[in-house]
């Protein structure tokens, strides 16, 4: 027998392996793989490589890499994965804005196959007109989707995709004569900070609208930052509050007004994919995360891919290569011809596992599946949203009465004022049950946040368990508050010293780096 | 073991439930009792230090007799250290043992103070131990202004508990304000800014995958002191600089020995004048043609004029234009704002409108928000 089905709460245990550090595993002289010893003539040939290099780029010695057998190897990951609450394993819904979702195991099969798995980026475009397909297939689809003009799919990530669209926009004011000019983004508080943090690392000055009363943003402080100053608009639409803005069109006209361009950070489409467009909203560029909305695996679980999407205008401007197809001999090639491009925003051509599992989920829901999808993330998002305001101590701040898009942002400010219990706390009390929960990017506009993204993925018995562990754990931090703040109390670790976050004198990214700083910290002086 | 001084003021409050708008000096207090006032400050002492209990065994309480601490620390299960036990009569207690009693916890030394009271009590304590003694105040009297209280005695015990068990916490200056109770009860509302005291900070920390920890609020002011400097002021210029911690650290960027709390102005990086009054101010405005203003949103209501810094009077705004005016605000302390405008009461409304609508706002290196004032 397993849980109880009637309360839906498991009796949950993380596994705690109290693995060390793979470094510290090592057995001198203990080897994975024994590899045979070169012939003489492939030893002559490498001593010849070694000597073209420069004396000072030869290690002296070799690299302190563990040495392991391969089952003590493969018994340490293991032992990590389950000390992990993986996308597989737990309801990850409360991981919002980050538009968690199933990724379809034959997708995963699709991608080791040898024409993908084993090309490389250097092989002559004959020998690789599959994978040339497979992105030219995407770049098609997402402009139907989109209805931009052309699309970038270099991008190893959102981030890098973002970085990808400012680049693009500093290469536009440059082209049309406008540097010193158009200096200026606008953005807002509930729009990904990566876009203002990509904004500000070209050199422009960011402008930050905050949310007016009903939690969308402000047009009136919009209508008082966008000048003729204003080089673009960056903002994430529907923000992170999940409100809908049924003003979009004011923002983009205005800007438009101005001369300026309109950024759409689609990282997270969910809500509105299959129903409304960038091109519709007025905007001139934006970019989807194939590892979001289109299933690709995420975060560590990826490769990402944030692929970028403009309107003809401003596809001289985009990141090469492309890749396009001779209508005469239906051949595919790459293209890097054009003129004023911003070059290269990560090595080679992209990520193509991604972009052929974001092809094969596009192509197995069709453009009514893609409707589907929104539909189904939005009524779930709806459900969780209705049950979890029952739930004593949460609210949802702006909008009140208003439908919900594909996420809520959400507060525990009364339960803190009238427990104690924080966020934090529930984040750490969630552990115990199986699952996790993320709060808010800072800064904390919504004071105690939480955001919860119920996609299309998930069925409802798992969204009534998830509604279950948080209405247990806000019972508990009224009637027991202790257990909550002192959690987690079943899962690897407990408490993590933070301090070490806030001090870069701390801060060991490497293990020689830990050794250096930490070697003799543990030590009694 | 850690060491917890307790304050409590034991007639705080009491005026504000029968419209006295405070209990500042004797005759008010006599008047208070006269109209049926009870005391409040035992029964919210004790909802904070119930958030402490948990700590009994390693935290010790260092407090004074009877009324004033005493009696809650031993109520919530603590054996307290009792000092100035001779000298302090805790049926009759005046601010003079407030002040005292600050003192000796000064020189005695504690890990954190805790006092219960309002502004006054703040105001009390705060000339005794400046920023020297980490402080928090239990939230207890009529008047609560200033930033160095937690939302509710609840959060209080909360946050005392939070500093005590985690020694990363974070603390950092907050405004110690009072308003004049003669003219409040007089319906006039003139705030003035005393000073600021060490208050731990719980910072709203993240510890998901998606966000690094966040700058420290003074690591943020040194930034927008650097950006302000190299990007933004002007040569031949006089800048008048309004008081806060925002501010002090652009006075400390430029080498000014600018003041805290006052008003100071400076040209081409030297001080002009300091701890400016309204007629100074009036003067140099005069005398200068090219000025601009900075300023910080005053404590957690987001006063930009009108309250702690009067010296900036409607009559000085009037040399000035809102063009001229830079203000620089950290985005914690936006957020701390809670969506409400920043706000300006300058006694004249005709000044008021001309400051009012959208301001740029400084927020960071290159980083502004669009705010609204009213």
């Amino acid at each position: 027998m397993g849980m109880d089905m009637t309360t839906k709460l498991r009796d949950f245990h993380q596994a705690r392996w109290d693995e060390p550090i793979i470094f510290e595993l090592t057995t001198p002289g203990e080897r994975g793989v024994l590899v045979p010893e070169a012939p003489a003539d492939v030893r002559r040939a490498g001593e010849k490589a070694l000597a073209a290099l420069p004396a000072d780029m030869v290690r002296q010695e070799a690299p302190k890499l563990p040495e392991m057998g391969q089952m003590r190897v493969l018994k340490h990951y293991l032992r990590l994965s389950q000390e992990n609450l993986g996308a597989d394993l737990n309801i990850d819904i409360g991981q919002g804005t980050c538009t968690m979702k199933y990724s379809p195991k034959v997708n995963e099969i699709l991608s080791r196959n040898s024409g993908i798995a084993d090309i490389h980026p250097y092989q002559d475009e004959s020998t690789v007109q599959g994978a040339l397909e497979i992105v030219y297939e995407l770049d098609r689809a997402l402009r139907a989707i989109s209805g931009m003009d052309a699309f970038s799919l270099q991008s190893g990530g959102g981030s890098q995709g973002l970085y990808a669209i400012i680049s693009i926009i500093r290469a536009w004011v440059e082209h049309t004569g406008q540097l010193g000019r158009k200096d200026e983004i606008v953005t807002t508080i509930f729009s990904h900070p990566t876009n203002a943090a990509v904004a500000k690392l070209m050199g422009f000055r960011i402008i930050t609208i905050y949310p007016g009363p009903d939690g969308r943003p402000d047009i009136e402080a919009f209508r008082a930052a966008v000048s003729d100053r204003t080089a673009a608009l960056m903002i994430t639409n529907p923000e992170d509050t999940g409100v809908y803005n049924h003003r979009i069109g004011e923002f983009t006209d205005l800007v438009h007004a101005h001369g300026g361009l309109c950024s759409y950070d689609q990282a997270n489409l969910n809500g509105i994919i299959g129903v409304t467009r960038a091109l519709e909203s007025g905007f001139d560029l934006c970019f989807f995360n194939l590892h979001k909305t289109f299933s690709a695996p995420h975060g560590c679980g990826g490769p990402g891919s944030g692929v970028v999407g403009v309107r003809s205008s401003l596809r001289r401007f985009l990141p090469v290569p492309l890749v396009e197809k001779d209508e005469a001999t239906g051949r595919y090639y790459l293209d890097y011809d054009l003129p004023n491009s911003v070059g290269k925003i990560k090595n080679f051509h992209g990520n193509i596992h991604a972009m052929l599992k974001a092809l094969a989920w596009i192509r197995a829901l069709g453009a009514d599946g893609l409707r589907e999808v929104a539909r189904v993330a939005v009524l779930n998002n709806n459900y969780m949203f209705r049950n979890v305001l029952k739930i004593r101590g949460a609210s949802a701040p702006y909008a009140p009465g208003e439908h919900r898009m594909e996420q809520v942002r959400y507060s525990w400010q009364t339960m803190k004022r009238e427990t104690g219990v924080t966020t934090s706390d529930v984040q750490n009390r969630m552990f115990d049950f199986g699952v996790h929960y993320w709060t808010s990017h800072e800064p904390w506009v919504v004071p105690e946040p939480f955001t919860i993204e119920p996609t299309e993925s998930y069925s409802k018995q798992e969204l009534d368990e998830f509604l279950a562990i948080t209405a247990e754990i806000a019972r508990e931090a009224y009637e027991t508050p202790e257990v909550v703040r002192s959690a987690p109390h079943r899962s690897t670790v407990h408490h993590i010293d933070h301090s070490y976050f806030d001090d870069e004198k701390k801060w060991a990214i490497t293990w020689r780096m830990y050794r250096k700083k930490f070697d003799d910290y543990f030590v009694a002086k | 073991m850690k060491t917890v001084g307790l304050i409590v003021n034991p007639i705080a409050g009491m005026g504000g439930s029968v419209g006295l708008k405070g209990t500042d000096g004797m005759s008010v207090l006599r008047q208070a009792i006269e109209r049926g006032a009870t005391p409040r400050s035992q029964s919210r002492t004790a909802v904070a230090l119930a958030g402490l209990s948990p700590l009994r065994d390693v935290v010790r309480i260092v407090t004074f007799p009877g009324d004033m601490g005493e009696n809650a620390a031993r109520a919530a299960g603590f054996s307290p250290e009792v000092l100035l036990k001779d000298e302090i009569d805790p049926t009759t207690t005046t601010r003079n043992d407030t002040i005292r009693a600050a003192g000796a916890i000064l020189r005695r030394g504690v890990d954190l103070l805790l006092f219960a009271g309002g502004d006054g009590t703040a105001r009390d304590i705060c000339g005794v131990v400046g920023t020297d003694v980490v402080s928090l105040g239990i939230p207890a009297g009529v008047k609560i202004h200033s930033a160095v209280f937690g939302c509710s005695p609840r959060e209080s015990g909360d946050v005392a508990r939070q500093f005590l068990e985690d020694p990363a916490t974070a603390t950092r200056a907050s405004e110690v304000m009072d308003i004049d109770e003669e003219l409040f009860r007089e319906g006039s509302v003139q705030a003035r800014l005393h000073g600021f005291l060490c208050v731990p900070y719980v910072r709203q920390r993240v510890q998901g995958l998606k966000a690094g920890s966040a700058l420290s609020e003074e690591s943020v002011q040194r930034t927008i002191a650097g950006y302000v400097v190299r990007e933004l002021m002007e040569p031949e210029t006089l800048y008048v600089i309004g008081p806060g911690t925002t501010t002090m650290a652009l006075k400390d960027r430029l080498g000014l020995d600018g003041t805290l709390l006052g008003v100071d102005a400076a040209l081409g990086g030297k001080m002009t004048g300091k701890d400016l009054t309204e007629a100074r101010l009036l003067d140099l405005c005069d005398a200068y043609k090219r000025r601009k203003l900075v300023m910080t949103p005053i404590g957690g209501q987001g006063f930009l004029f009108g309250r702690g810094n009067q010296q900036i009077s409607a009559r000085v705004l009037r040399f000035f234009d809102p063009s001229d005016l830079l203000v620089l605000c950290t985005p914690a302390k936006l957020c701390a704002l809670e969506g409400s405008p920043m706000l300006v009461d300058t006694g004249d409304p005709g000044i008021d409108a001309k400051y009012s609508g959208y301001i740029r706002c400084v927020t960071g290196n290159g980083q502004y928000a669009m705010y609204r004032v009213r």
